[in-house]
Formats: structure tokens, C-alpha cells, sequence
């Protein structure tokens, strides 16, 4: 039972950024009808953005500007990487946005897609061009402390990973569901022809998506950062891919259904290879997802009509 | 006059000699095959950084038979990949015409390009890599450390006699050739010793993953003693991390792979009072050991890991070999040729990191050394393993 638990709590945490990342993917499908492939690198740079952002102010703080306790110092240093990053990350979403996708609005969807891909490479190969390949490692902003309940370790960061991921989702699902901006977004994404002759400015929309996208990815970043402290300019392109199945597997546009899925995606992977041999572990863990998209093609919380408008 | 005459003379004879001798080559070139980019690039800077000391040191010149020769290295990136790792050995041998081949330096990449070099008949020397396939069947390849083989019960025996422990656990990325390789020497030294089943748990993971969780939890749960983790360092400081987050409270033992100056750098303080075995330890070093470190420390500003003085041996083989040749007729095909042999014929050789003596295979019979990271996150000398 603890056996379980353990790898329940693991799956968790994994989980975690599956959802933040396919949060990003799920919003961008379901406005644009687009698939924006450098949405995994984007979540890189968050990462690196948090990394550069975290060190700074740590290194403000070590000059003695603000005298507070170590761990109230630490703590509001996480608090404000994550504001920073996720504004800063939102621009270089925003910026992609205008110059990958604005131009190519009303092209084949292929060249969009393309785009994004090239986006991506530029993204990664950029990085590596001007940091250089070393290893990054994220600061500590967490001092550990594990506590164990009837066998079951849990990190107190772990604890936070989870718990600032749930609380994003939710968060931007009420947005999207209340907000006159999410009534926007959902508009476009009903019918993407009709909706400027509403006077809904579409450009400001798509905009406005892709950086709320990116800031959920930045925050991934951060907590991966914290969870899995080594960066490196390669680690968005795998998490990328997974996140856009986790994306499709929760319905176009459905922000919960993403973050459902990605859960979903981080219990399958954990478990598969708690049972068996982890050079299965994707092989099965597609396999499942391929099976559950047989039965239902359009995902969790996907509807089904809404293909035909454009695709 | 007389003394004008004799100067003229001796310059109308070297003009013709330079003109009309064999088109001898004015440069030896020396490929250098490393990792700068991808998963491992400390292990490539420390390559390139001992490279390029080693030339300054030997004033960039070789004396063969008597004649100067100047040494150009052509420093190529692998990205640390099997595929580009051979593909830069072709570019090396077939454009570049380089005389020999250092490099690469992990198993994953040695193993490929070892067969390039060997069918274009180019001698190759492997710094780093320690899996018994980079020369097993190829005279042209040799290499410069011990051998997986060997390092697999030099553990094995190191922690049963440290800390008495019966049941193993071992996480190792099944996708490599190195750290695969010496998983399963050590798990069958440890079973020798131990018997049937005393490796409790046998974990794989594949190049690029970070999280650990799932089989961390499972060789906890099946009740091992310690983890073997023979992982490059972004890997090992992962490793570490997680399984202490998971409340694993035994030793995490490692390999010759963890010496890299980045280990500690990334990580900290969940490193020390771990164990690995290795080439050797810069920590108390004595003798030209600790001039090249002094250098090495001199010029780049940290102590050299395994992968530089592996390098630097390298090197030193290298120049001995093509010292030993004698001569060089231009021919490249030839002179390879003749390096080879060179190389074959070296039988004993004192390098910084230990005296090695050669066998059949190319590979060389050293000592191993275990390391202890210290509270201080430095590579302290342990024990000396010797075959």
C-alpha cells in the first residue's frame, strides 16, 4: 500500500507539468485552431528565465539590501520568480505569437504548424548559441524537508509543485469561463469568421492567449526547476511533445481537460514503469493513449462539431 | 672570403633541399574527437583544455628522427552522439588527413567511431571509455583507462569490504553502452559474491530522462542496502537528489563517470561522503600528477577531472608512439601505419594517472582508485584498487 501511495504522490508531482505545459497547447488549438509546436520551448526558456531571475534576486539579497530571515528571504524570492518569470515569459510568447504566427493567419495550417517547429529550433539552438551547453543548475529556492507518513515520503516541494499547478489550472479556467476576455477567447473558438464582425479584436485575442500560455508554462518551468534542478536547452522538446498528446487527449480547448489529461499522462508513465521495465514506459503509455482515443477521438471535454469549422 | 663562400654554399644547399626533398610533412595533425555539445559538455571542455595544454607544454612540436615537425590539433564536436561521434571520425581521417585520433571519450560514442577508425585503417586512442567493445577486434583502436570488467568488482568488493552490505540495487540508462555495460559487470561480480538474487533490484532508464521516481521506489521498496548508479554527473546530481528527497538514507556508489568537475558543481551538498571508484584523485596528488594539475588549475581555474589527465595521457602515448616510428615519409597511409605499430609496441607507459602495461587488445592493465567526496565537495583519495 505504501508501495502504491509512494508512486501515486511521484505521479503526482510528474503530472504536474504535463498539465501546465498542455494547458498552453490546449488554449492555442482551441482559439486559433493551431498547433504550436514551440510551446515546449517556450516552457524552456520559462525555465531558464526563472533560473536567470531567481539567481539575481538571490544574489541582491545575499548583498544585504533587505534583512530578513533566511527563510522568509527564500520564500518571497520564489514568489517573485514566479511573478517576473511568468510576465516575462508572457512577452516572449506574445512575441512569437506576432512574429511566427501573425503573419501566416490565414495560411495552410501545415505552414503554421511548420512555423512553430522552426520557432522551436531557433528557440533551443538560440540558447545554446548564446549560453553555450553547459548544465544550468537551478537555485535552491526550497530547502527540503521530507516528512513521512506511514511509509510515504512527501516533500514539502512536492507538496507546493502540486498544489500551485492545481491552483493555475482552476485559476485560469474561472478566467476563461467568467472573464468578458474568456468570453472572447471561448467565442473565437466557436467561430473563429464570425467572431470579428462582433468587434472582438482578434489580434489582441490571440495575443493575449498565447501569453497567458506561456506564463502557465513559465510557472512549469520554475517548479521543474526546483523539482529537477539541472537545465538544459534541450529539456522542453520531449516534455513538449507529451504535453501536446496530453493536450489533444483533453479536448480542444478544454483548459481542465488538459490538466486532467496531464495528470493522467504523468499516474500512466510513473506507473508503467513501477511495473514494467522502463524501456516500455512510453511504448505502453502511447499505446493506452491511442486505445483512449479510439473510443473517444475528440478527447475528454472535446466537442465534437467543432472540427468542421475550419479543419 | 673564404667564410662568405662556405655560407653561400649552405644556403644554395638548403634551398635545394627544400625544394627538391620528398615532399615530407611540415605539420602532424592530431584529430580530437570530443564531446562539446549535448549531454556531457564539461567532459568536452576538458578535453579541449588538455589539449590545448598539452601542445603549449611540448611547445607545439615533435622531434621525429630528427627533424622538427609542427603538431596541429583539429578539435572536432560530437554532441555526444553515437552517430555524429563516427561521422566526425570519417571527416577527420578522410578530409582532414589527420595522422591519429584522440577521442571520443564516453563508451557511447568510442564504441561507433572505434569502427570507423579501425576500417580506415587510422590509429585511434580512447581516453575515457572503459567498455571492453571500443577495442575488442580492432587493431587500429587502443585506449587509455581500465576496463568495465575490471571497474565492475573493483566495486563490488570495495562495498562489501566498506560497508558489509548484501542486497544492491542498481539504476543505470539502459540506452548507453557505458554505463549498460558495467550494470551488468557489476552485477555479476556482486552475485558471485553474494549469490543469486542479492542484486534486489536492477533498474533501467533511458538517455534523457530526469525523473527517477518510479524505480528509485521500487529498489527501496525492494529493500537494497545501497544504489549503483554508473551515470554521467547531470544524471548522478538528479539521482541523488530524488532519492534522498524519497527518503533513501543508504550510500549512492558510483564510477568512474562521476568524476567530472561538474558532479559536485551540480550536486552539492547531497554529494558528499559518496564514494566512486576512478582513474584518479586530484586530492593529494604527487609528482608530474600534480604539476599538470597545478598547470591545468593555473590556467583554467579548476582541478582537472579524470577526463583532462586521461586526455593528457593520451596525448603523451600519442607523441611517444610517433617518436617511436622513427620516421615519417609523407605518405599518410604509411605513417598511419607506422603509428600504429608504434602504439602496439608501446608495453609499459607511466602516465599521471598511474603506470599502465599493455595488453594484446590494446588496453591497458592499471590500478583503479576509489574517491571519497568530501565535506568540502572535493575528490579525496580513498583506496587504491590494483589488479
Amino acid at each position: 500500500m505504501a508501495f502504491f501511495l509512494q508512486n501515486l504522490v511521484n505521479a503526482l508531482q510528474w503530472g504536474s507539468f504535463y498539465a501546465l505545459i498542455a494547458i498552453g497547447y490546449s488554449m492555442v488549438y482551441g482559439v486559433l485552431f493551431l498547433f504550436n509546436f514551440a510551446h515546449g520551448d517556450i516552457f524552456m526558456v520559462g525555465a531558464y528565465i526563472g533560473f536567470f531571475v531567481s539567481t539575481g534576486l538571490l544574489a541582491l539579497a545575499s548583498t544585504g539590501v533587505v534583512a530578513l530571515p533566511e527563510g522568509v528571504t527564500l520564500a518571497l524570492v520564489l514568489v517573485l520568480t514566479l511573478i517576473i518569470s511568468m510576465i516575462l515569459n508572457s512577452f516572449v510568447g506574445m512575441l512569437v505569437e506576432r512574429i511566427g504566427y501573425r503573419p501566416l493567419r490565414n495560411a495552410p495550417r501545415a505552414s503554421a504548424a511548420i512555423t512553430g517547429l522552426m520557432i522551436g529550433i531557433i528557440l533551443e539552438t538560440g540558447n545554446l548559441a548564446i549560453l553555450g551547453p553547459q548544465r544550468r543548475l537551478f537555485p535552491d529556492l526550497i530547502p527540503t524537508q521530507t516528512i513521512t507518513v506511514a511509509g510515504v515520503s512527501i516533500t514539502n516541494k512536492k507538496m507546493l509543485i502540486v498544489g500551485i499547478s492545481i491552483l493555475l489550472t482552476v485559476a485560469l479556467h474561472q478566467f476563461v469561463q467568467r472573464s468578458k476576455w474568456g468570453m472572447a477567447m471561448r467565442a473565437m473558438a466557436y467561430d473563429y469568421v464570425v467572431v470579428p464582425l462582433m468587434g472582438i479584436p482578434v489580434n489582441t485575442v490571440a495575443l493575449m492567449t498565447f501569453g497567458l500560455g506561456s506564463a502557465l508554462a513559465a510557472a512549469g518551468g520554475i517548479l521543474y526547476g526546483t523539482a529537477y534542478p539541472v537545465l538544459d536547452p534541450n529539456m522542453g522538446i520531449l516534455f513538449g511533445w507529451k504535453a501536446f498528446v496530453a493536450a489533444i487527449l483533453g479536448g480542444r480547448g478544454s483548459i481542465l481537460g488538459a490538466g486532467v489529461a496531464g495528470f493522467l499522462l504523468g499516474f500512466i508513465e510513473i506507473f508503467v514503469a513501477t511495473i514494467f521495465p522502463s524501456t516500455m514506459r512510453n511504448l505502453i503509455a502511447f499505446s493506452i493513449i491511442m486505445i483512449i482515443l479510439t473510443f473517444r477521438p475528440h478527447g475528454f471535454f472535446g466537442e465534437p462539431y467543432s472540427a468542421r469549422l475550419r479543419l | 672570403m673564404k667564410h662568405m663562400k662556405f655560407v653561400a654554399v649552405l644556403l644554395i644547399a638548403t634551398f635545394v633541399l627544400a625544394a627538391c626533398g620528398p615532399a615530407a610533412p611540415a605539420t602532424i595533425k592530431i584529430g580530437i574527437n570530443a564531446p562539446i555539445t549535448g549531454d556531457i559538455p564539461k567532459v568536452g571542455e576538458g578535453t579541449k583544455f588538455a589539449a590545448e595544454l598539452w601542445l603549449e607544454e611540448i611547445g607545439g612540436t615533435i622531434n621525429v628522427g630528427g627533424k622538427d615537425y609542427k603538431v596541429e590539433l583539429v578539435i572536432e564536436d560530437n554532441e555526444s552522439k553515437g552517430e555524429s561521434a563516427a561521422a566526425v571520425n570519417t571527416k577527420l581521417i578522410t578530409q582532414d588527413e589527420v595522422l591519429v585520433i584522440v577521442g571520443p571519450q564516453a563508451s557511447k560514442q568510442a564504441v561507433p567511431a572505434g569502427a570507423v577508425a579501425n576500417d580506415l585503417e587510422t590509429p585511434m586512442i580512447s581516453p575515457w571509455s572503459t567498455n571492453p567493445a571500443t577495442t575488442k577486434d580492432r587493431p587500429w583502436v587502443f585506449r587509455t583507462p581500465f576496463l568495465d570488467p575490471f571497474q565492475g568488482p573493483v566495486i563490488a568488493n570495495f562495498v562489501t569490504d566498506e560497508f558489509g552490505f548484501t542486497k544492491a540495487g542498481v539504476l543505470y540508462d539502459i540506452a548507453s553502452d557505458y554505463p549498460k555495460g558495467l550494470a551488468e559487470y557489476f552485477k555479476q561480480a556482486w552475485e558471485e559474491l553474494h549469490g543469486e538474487g542479492s542484486v534486489v533490484a536492477f533498474e533501467s532508464f533511458t538517455t534523457g530522462d530526469t525523473d527517477f521516481s518510479a524505480q528509485l521506489t521500487k529498489i527501496m521498496d525492494a529493500g537494497a542496502e545501497f544504489i549503483f548508479a554508473p551515470q554521467y554527473y547531470n544524471e548522478v546530481a538528479l539521482i541523488v537528489k530524488q532519492a534522498h528527497e524519497l527518503g533513501f538514507t543508504g550510500p549512492i556508489v558510483g564510477s568512474d563517470s562521476w568524476g567530472s568537475a561538474e558532479t559536485v558543481n551540480l550536486c552539492g551538498e547531497d554529494c558528499y561522503g559518496l564514494f566512486f571508484s576512478t582513474h584518479y584523485a586530484a586530492e593529494g596528488a604527487t609528482g608530474a600528477t600534480k604539476e599538470f594539475i597545478d598547470k591545468y588549475n593555473a590556467k583554467y581555474g579548476y582541478v582537472p577531472d579524470d577526463v583532462a589527465a586521461l586526455t593528457w595521457d593520451s596525448l603523451n602515448i600519442v607523441k611517444t608512439a610517433i617518436e617511436n616510428c622513427g620516421k615519417l615519409t609523407g605518405d599518410i597511409k604509411a605513417d598511419r601505419k607506422c603509428v600504429r605499430d608504434a602504439m602496439a609496441n608501446i608495453k609499459e607507459f607511466h602516465g599521471i594517472t598511474g603506470d599502465m602495461t599493455f595488453t594484446e587488445e590494446g588496453d591497458p592493465i592499471k590500478c583503479a582508485v576509489i574517491v571519497r567526496i568530501s565535506e568540502e565537495g572535493k575528490f579525496t583519495f580513498y583506496k587504491q584498487v590494483c589488479p
